[in-house]
């Protein structure tokens, strides 16, 4: 039997201490698979952020274990879990994180460089990338020349340059008006998606939920439910 | 590694504003260090200029006079016969430092050292640019130092004539020193005979006695010896650094600089300091981003601690440069302009940005080191 992307079991975290310490997720347990695009959604402060942070391997959890791909996360060295998620996961943040003093192309060759590949090798890969979501005659302007939509394809060609099995997307379309959400996300499905690879994707935007395979809805760090994509 | 150099690089000099910054504040800080440093260097070679150009092997004087070759005090006439006498000594010689005032020939008075040197040997003469050496021994002769401070004898040639205590005095050679004197006078050349029957002086006439050893092995008997005679003796190096100490620990100049040289390192490790704390708290996120991605939190520090010593490196380079091109310049429109660069003053000022660079590197690191990835991803 294969085993699961990601597996979390009875997650939980808190923040502060005594009778200040509230719950942001708690008794979280869930599946993702290869081949797989999972929403995580729910309203604001449902814990969602915190959770796809645990299963990233960005904040450790109070209790509770993530297994990828069968192997305990949490368990590991923090050197070790840095190199995870360098190789094993590829972020596409809320506010994107381009540096806006690099070009775009250098922009995207960020996480091949912090594997210490070389510099020029990085650079064509990272323009390979850019080619995958159109943006090849960009490569050599800063991010600060880009619309908000080129901004999070950016964002995207950085997330997928590395060949990542773990994609982790944060309200990717927040930023976004609804076309250019609809088409990013559609895209993101066609291309970057595959057998081999499993996106989490945490969002309230009610307008991609027909891209998702799954989604997992939460409510006071807790999950409330499953539903099929397509379905909502 | 280096590839994240090559990253932390484009980070820090594609900021052009910050950078431009942090470069003013190193390179300012650097020249005001190297300026302060160097003019000291400059007036303690100059206080030294007398042992220097004389160029004697040991110098003995006495114990109360070690502050500057003008303020000795003179010593019997025995004194010279006892240093003949003691073994290792190849020769000694008396000379004479003191100071005079000269009436030119416009009937103004300049005030000048006079060096005496030994009638018979004439060591410690200086170069002569022009005349005969022989001719000191002519009747009223005197040899001056063509120096930043000849025009103040109305550039004499050979054969101007002046007047000293009533005595008649004669250019009879033009001569050129290693180092010029740093008391802003003349300096004529003379025998120790002629020296001492021109200028008053009290009952005892040597100011110094040079000594050339037989061998360096000798000279820590020589100066056991003339210890024990109730004398000094310092080879030219030890006075050198005598005089120097003086200056540095007994006088305002020594306090001075280094309250100055104190000043510009602080101007720059605020400057320097506050602009990079600002440029990394500016990056924060970016370097969140990072160690979300992957980046371990040494590759961060590896980072930090390149641009701190980057920009350190460069703004010394600068600051040198700026120190080097304003001392050429203004040494060839003010010949008197006393500064020197060397080696001690290139060191400390390169100890001191790599301590304004760490400083400002670790205040970075620290905030760097706190920031967790889980804040990035909050937003």
């Amino acid at each position: 039997m294969p085993k699961a992307a990601i597996a979390a079991d009875k997650l939980n975290r808190w923040f502060g201490v005594g009778e200040a310490r509230t719950y942001a997720v708690k008794e979280v347990s869930f599946e993702a698979n290869w081949g797989e695009m999972l929403y995580i959604v729910g309203p604001s402060g449902s814990g969602k952020t915190t959770l796809l942070s645990m299963i990233s391997g960005i904040l450790r959890p109070n209790s509770g274990s993530v297994a990828i791909d069968g192997r305990d996360l949490w368990s590991q060295s923090d050197d070790e879990i840095a190199d995870f998620r360098l190789n094993t996961i590829g972020f596409v943040f809320q506010d994107y994180h381009l540096f806006p003093r690099l070009t775009t192309a250098e922009n995207v060759a960020i996480p091949l460089i912090l594997q210490k590949r070389n510099w020029g090798e990085a650079l064509s890969a990272a323009t390979q990338c850019l080619k995958i979501v159109d943006l090849a005659d960009k490569a050599q302007l800063p991010p600060t020349k880009l619309s908000g939509g080129e901004q999070q394809r950016v964002a995207i060609a950085r997330a997928i340059v590395h060949q990542p099995r773990i994609l982790v997307f944060d309200e990717p379309t927040a930023s976004l008006d609804g076309e250019t959400g609809r088409k990013i996300v559609s895209f993101v499905k066609a291309e970057i998606l595959t057998s081999k690879r499993c996106i989490i994707m945490v969002t309230h935007d009610s307008r991609i939920f027909e891209y998702s395979n799954r989604i997992m809805e939460m409510e006071d760090g807790r999950i409330t439910g499953f539903q099929q994509g397509q379905t909502v | 590694m280096k590839q994240i150099l090559i990253l932390a690089y484009k980070l820090l000099v594609n900021d052009k504003g910050k950078y431009f910054a942090l470069l003013v504040g190193t390179t300012f800080s650097v020249f005001l260090i190297v300026q302060m440093t160097s003019s000291f260097a400059g007036i303690l070679t100059k206080a030294s200029a007398t042992v220097i150009n004389i160029g004697a092997s040991i110098w003995v004087m006495d114990p109360a006079a070690t502050n500057s070759v003008l303020s000795n005090v003179p010593m019997p006439d025995y004194v010279l016969d006892a240093v003949r006498s003691i073994n290792g000594v190849k020769y000694a010689v008396p000379l004479y430092s003191g100071t005079a005032l000269v009436k030119l020939r416009d009937g103004t008075y300049q005030a000048v050292s006079v060096i005496g040197l030994d009638d018979s040997s004439l060591v410690g003469r200086p170069k002569l640019l022009e005349g005969d050496i022989d001719d000191i021994f002519a009747e009223n002769g005197f040899i001056v130092v063509k120096d930043e401070e000849f025009p103040k004898l109305e550039n004499p040639k050979i054969g101007t004539d002046f007047e000293l205590n009533d005595y008649r005095g004669v250019i009879v050679g033009i001569a050129t020193v290693p180092t010029g004197a740093l008391y802003g006078t003349p300096t004529l050349y003379t025998t120790y005979y002629r020296a001492i029957t021109y200028i008053p002086s009290m009952r005892f006439t040597i100011s110094y006695v040079l000594v050339q050893p037989k061998a360096d092995s000798d000279i820590p008997y020589i100066k056991q010896q003339v210890t024990r005679l109730g004398y000094l003796a310092l080879t030219n190096h030890e006075y050198q650094n005598a005089i120097s100490s003086y200056l540095e620990y007994k006088t305002s100049i020594g306090t001075n600089t280094l309250l100055m040289t104190i000043i510009s390192f602080l101007v720059g490790l605020s400057i320097c300091g506050q602009t990079f704390y600002t440029f990394i708290i500016e990056n924060l996120e970016h370097f969140g981003a990072l160690k979300a991605m992957g980046a371990k939190g040494r590759e961060l520090v590896y980072v930090i601690l390149f641009q701190a010593g980057f920009t350190a490196l460069v703004g010394y380079g600068l600051g040198v440069g700026l120190s080097t091109l304003l001392i050429t310049a203004a040494k060839l429109r003010l010949p008197e302009y006393t500064s020197r660069l060397t080696y001690t003053n290139l060191s400390l000022a390169f100890l001191m940005v790599l301590i304004i660079a760490s400083i400002s590197g670790y205040a970075g690191v620290r905030r760097v080191l706190r920031i967790e990835p889980f804040e990035i991803f909050r937003g």
